[in-house]
Parts: C-alpha cells; structure tokens; sequence
C-alpha cells in the first residue's frame, strides 16, 4: 500500500526559497502571485495491506525521520 | 585532554578539527567512524563539519540514526562534553540534544567568510578561556545556517544564559550586515541546559593556526584542554 507525505514548513518559519519563487514568478509577469511555500513530498510503498495500519507507521516515520517537528508540519495520504 | 571526532562519510572538516585539536592537547585525538557503535572513554567527544550523508531529506537528518549517534547520545546525557560544528550543530539538534533548527541561508547563498561573533559568557567549559562579550573572527561556510526557535525557547535560551555566541560587527555591535545567515536573535551557537554541549555554525578549528588567517578561537581549544587534562 502505497502512501504519500506532504511536509511544509510551519506557520511563522521563513522559507527563502519559497520567497525567492515569488519573486521569480512576479518577475515573470504572474504578478498576481501571493504568499509561496515550498516542502517536500515523498511517496512510499509502506508494505502494509492495512490502511490504519499503514497510516500509523508512516505517522511514526514523519515523527522519527521524514520531518523536523522543531520546523516542519506534514500530512499523510494512504492510497487504495 | 583525550578527545573524539567522529567522521560520517562526507564529513569534510574533520581533519582540521583533529589538527586543531592535536595543536592544543598535544596528543592525536581518536578519529571514530559512523558506523563503530562504541569507542574508548574519552574526556571530549566533537562532531565535525562537512556534509554527512549528502544532507539528504535535511541537514543532519541521517547522521542522527547512525549507530554512533546513539552512542554519542548516550554519553552526552552522561554529561561527556560535546561540542558540535556547523554540520555538527546541525545534527546535534536533529538529535534532541540541542534545541531548534537550521534553516537554509537566508539570502539563500552558500556563506564562506571570516565573520564577527561576540561571546556571550565566559561561565563556560567552552569559554572559561575569555571574557564575557569578547568579540572574535572565526570563518563560516554553511548553506543552512539560519538558526530558529520558537520565541519560547528563545526567551528560555537567553534566560538561561545559553546563547554562547552571537554574529556581531567587528565592534561588537549587533545588525543584520554582521549576521551572515538570518540566525534569529543572531545566534551563531548554544548550549545545553548543563552546558556541556555546545553547537555553534562557525568553524572555531579554523581560527587556531596563524598561517589560516587567525587564531582568535584557539583559546577555546586551550581551554577545554586545561579543564578536561
């Protein structure tokens, strides 16, 4: 079962590289672009057949690895 | 002083940390590899900089699950002195040791300079060798030095008195030309709540040796050696 995991940067942390998009897309011409933030998304096979399951170990994983809570949120979508 | 520098693969400054460190205790320090899950009791334990494991998924990220790490962890607990930098900060706080993160640059350039930074307190093991907001210059080169915490842990740093260093003018004065990353607060360093673990992005093993361009940190190395001979 595969899952995919968004992580973005929290509320209130700087994102450069998110700041430095905007500008490049208002220089661009999409001047009606607003605030953009960059993340990360990965897409795992969890190895699991069971969606709660499945969803409760890559919980674990965001929280032992794939995000820094210190900076970091993420959501998980188990497919099938 | 019998220290330990632990070399991940793409650590890069690990050799100047064990230089540096020779010059001051003058005996060689143990280089230990990532993948050795135990080594010797030693007085200090000091994670280099470079780039270990690539900086895939975030900087420090991998290295934290190394089974050295766990050791590292253990001993810090312990109360064995650990001193992290630049990478070694930045996996230091990956592993709960040190509060907060750090982010990508600011300006989003690789920063590789001499810069100022002011030593907040000399009530250290790190900087017994120092007065209290001394100004020295010390190199950095780092991607993803922009230090961040939440106010809370920010106010509970300083209160505390566990801000070690902070980017400065050449004047002491604090403004955002003299801060080459964005830190918060200009942070350039930490400690612990014991003090015994400092992170810091600047490279003191660069500020030791005249022909690098100065010496101005070598007083730390001289430092932990006389507290921990």
């Amino acid at each position: 079962m595969k899952a995919k995991v968004h992580v973005t940067l929290k509320t209130g942390v700087l994102d450069p590289q998110g700041k430095a998009v905007q500008h490049a897309l208002h220089s661009l011409g999409f001047a009606e672009v607003g605030e953009v933030r960059q993340g990360k998304f990965i897409e795992l096979e969890t190895g699991e057949s069971d969606p709660t399951k499945a969803r409760a170990a890559v919980e674990e994983m965001c929280k032992k690895l794939l995000a820094n809570p210190v900076i970091e949120n993420y959501s998980i979508e188990v497919e099938g | 002083m019998k220290a330990a520098v632990i070399v991940f693969p793409g650590s890069n400054r690990d050799r100047d940390m064990l230089m540096a460190l020779e010059r001051a205790a003058g005996k060689p320090p143990l280089a230990v590899w990532h993948g050795d899950a135990d080594f010797e009791p030693v007085d200090l334990i000091v994670v280099p900089g470079g780039f270990s494991y690539g900086d895939y998924l975030r900087a420090g990220a991998m290295a934290v699950h190394s089974p050295i790490m766990r050791e590292v962890a253990k001993r810090a607990q312990a109360g064995v002195p650990v001193l992290g930098v630049c990478n070694g900060f930045q996996i230091l706080t990956e592993a709960g040791l040190l509060p907060g993160a750090l982010l990508r640059n600011a300006r989003l350039k690789f920063v590789c300079r001499d810069i100022h930074m002011k030593v907040e307190t000399a009530q250290s093991l790190f900087t017994a060798g120092y007065e209290s907001g001394q100004v020295v210059r010390v190199p950095v080169a780092h991607h993803d030095g922009n230090y961040f915490a939440d106010d809370e842990t920010l106010d509970r740093l300083e209160g505390e008195g566990r801000v070690a260093f902070r980017y400065c003018t050449a004047e002491g004065e604090f403004d955002d030309t003299a801060n080459p990353n964005g830190s918060i607060r200009h942070i350039a360093g930490i400690y612990n709540e014991t003090k015994t673990v400092l992170g810091l992005m600047p490279h003191p093993e660069n500020a030791t040796d005249p022909q690098l361009g100065g010496t101005d940190v070598a007083a730390l190395f001289d430092g932990l050696v006389a507290a921990l001979h």
